[in-house]
């Protein structure tokens, strides 16, 4: 209660719990607002938006609801950013944490692994993926994390590195621990928190990158996304402005919401630690 | 027969280009429910050696025998067996325990790693411990952070005998305790060592807690023992250099010795 209290302290925060409630909001009541299949024809073609209170924001160039893609988009890039972040976090906290507990050889060759995926562009690593495995939500999220989780590794290691040396490890070490017992029980849980603070970063950029690969045509084509709404809209950018620019506001509104609320997160465990 | 015999330990650190020794062909040997002290200056490599029994480092030369057998062959699952036998309470009793873990947690380890009690049955035996440590059983769920630093080295003491070890490290296990807890904390570990026969290597820079708790003592100078015999007789009369500072700077025994006198 208290934690949330210091939450909402910050107005950047709650404009982004905001943000973030409505976009939930509106993912969440896509099938029961827009029920059926939001790629099918719903009107004439182009129509203006704010004309036919049916449909508020007009249709695209092929008659359908902008609206109700609108929100069905809101789905994909949700469940996309959200996955892809939490995969990136994952196979970033176990590869950090492997490293900096095992030292040694173990830790010089998953870093180098770590380098060798830096140096790659993550942009460039998605889409040679997704090219070559096919375009699915399920592909899109991998792709996403293998160019996402080589900050979570590094920020691991480093606090693994400097937790490793502490007295309870040592004390674990006495009681007869396994030593993976000792990095995944005694270890990582707290070199967590800075770890987790990278989080609103990876989702805001996941959103980003998932939007840049539907923007291309390597999106799953079954879905609606933000980015190939943009890029559908782009061949009639001068007659029809509003069909790029709506999924391109709900994008920015979304990656801004995302970012200012992981600030409200940081913000207020930040508050906590300085007390305690 | 001897609990634990160390011969010419040695552990050196490199410092730029030139190596240094912490601990220097140390030798000594510990009975059964015997309390052997290290006493040093800071620096002299009391601790290290402490590290060095508990293989939490490994030393460059040397031999460790424990209960007859050679410590330093074992690794892997083997040398995790054996060291429920060989115990070690730390100094500052809040680093020593994970920051998230419950008191009944940090019991619940040993008991479950070395298969001493199904679970089940290990609520019971957390009990006891805590119980055995003169504290209340119903502190089990309280997070370690929430109790006091008296509390928590007698957790500790609860986590250290939970395996029955024969042996077990005290680095400056009572330095950081306020002077009223810390005679609690030596009274119970007389107790223990009384009940359960359990040896003691007592790392301490205090004189005073020293003569307390220990039988014989090894005094340290820069990784070297140069003296060592009979606790009382050798705080009383220091033959070597750091003997004679050490006992200087305890006021309380120059003060006893001069009344004696």
């Amino acid at each position: 209660m208290n934690r949330l209290r210091r939450f909402f302290r910050t107005p950047e925060a709650i404009a982004g719990a905001l943000i973030l409630t409505l976009l939930v909001a509106m993912a969440l009541a896509a099938p029961l607002l827009f029920p059926g299949d939001p790629q099918a024809i719903a009107g004439p073609a182009l129509l203006p938006p704010f004309q036919d209170w049916s449909l508020p924001l007009g249709t695209d160039r092929l008659g359908r609801d902008v609206l109700a893609e609108l929100f069905h988009g809101a789905r994909t890039s949700l469940a996309v950013g959200l996955a892809a972040a939490a995969a990136a976090l994952l196979i970033g906290a176990v590869v950090g944490t492997l490293a900096g507990f095992a030292g040694g050889l173990v830790d010089e060759v998953l870093m180098r692994v770590t380098d060798a995926f830096q140096t790659v562009p993550s942009f460039l690593l998605a889409l040679a993926f997704v090219s070559i495995v096919g375009p699915s939500l399920g592909v899109v999220v991998v792709a996403i994390a293998l160019g996402a989780w080589t900050g979570p590794a590094r920020l691991a290691r480093a606090e693994v590195l400097s937790i490793r040396e502490r007295d309870y490890v040592a004390g674990a070490r006495v009681i007869g621990m396994h030593p993976i017992a000792i990095a995944f029980r005694e270890v990582l849980p707290n070199a967590l928190p800075p770890v987790l603070a990278l989080s609103s970063v990876i989702v805001a950029a996941a959103i980003l990158t998932e939007a840049a690969l539907s923007f291309l045509g390597l999106g799953d084509p079954n879905r609606v996304t933000w980015g190939g709404m943009i890029a559908e809209g782009r061949t009639v950018l001068r007659t029809a402005p509003f069909l790029s620019i709506a999924p391109g506001v709900a994008l920015v509104l979304t990656v801004l919401g995302v970012y200012l609320a992981g600030e409200g997160v940081v913000e207020s465990t930040a508050v906590r630690r300085s007390l305690s | 027969m001897t609990v634990l015999a160390v011969s010419n330990l040695a552990k050196h650190y490199r410092r730029g280009d030139k190596t240094f020794a912490a601990v220097d062909g140390v030798s000594f040997e510990i009975g059964p429910a015997e309390t052997l002290a290290l006493a040093g200056p800071s620096g002299s490599g009391k601790s290290t050696i402490a590290r060095l029994v508990l293989r939490l480092i490994e030393p460059d030369a040397g031999r460790i025998d424990f209960e007859g057998h050679d410590f330093l062959a074992l690794s892997g699952a083997a040398l995790r067996a054996r060291r429920a036998k060989l115990q070690m309470v730390f100094q500052d009793p809040l680093a020593a325990f994970n920051p998230r873990a419950s008191v009944a947690r940090v019991l619940d380890d040993p008991l479950r790693i070395h298969n001493i009690a199904s679970r089940a049955e290990r609520p019971d035996r957390i009990a006891a411990l805590l119980e055995r440590v003169g504290l209340d059983a119903n502190l089990a769920a309280s997070p370690i952070h929430e109790i006091s630093g008296g509390q928590r080295q007698r957790v500790a003491i609860a986590r250290a005998i939970a395996t029955k070890p024969s042996l077990i490290v005290l680095d400056e296990a009572v330095a950081a305790l306020d002077v009223s807890v810390r005679g609690q904390i030596l009274e119970l570990l007389l107790d223990l060592q009384r009940e359960e026969r359990i040896s003691y290597l007592f790392i301490s820079h205090d004189l005073g807690v020293i003569r307390a708790i220990a039988h014989r003592i090894a005094i340290l100078d820069a990784g070297r023992i140069v003296e060592t015999g009979d606790a009382r007789a050798i705080i009383a009369d220091p033959q070597s250099a750091i003997g004679k500072a050490l006992v200087a700077a305890t006021p309380k025994l120059v003060r006893s010795s001069q009344e004696t006198l």
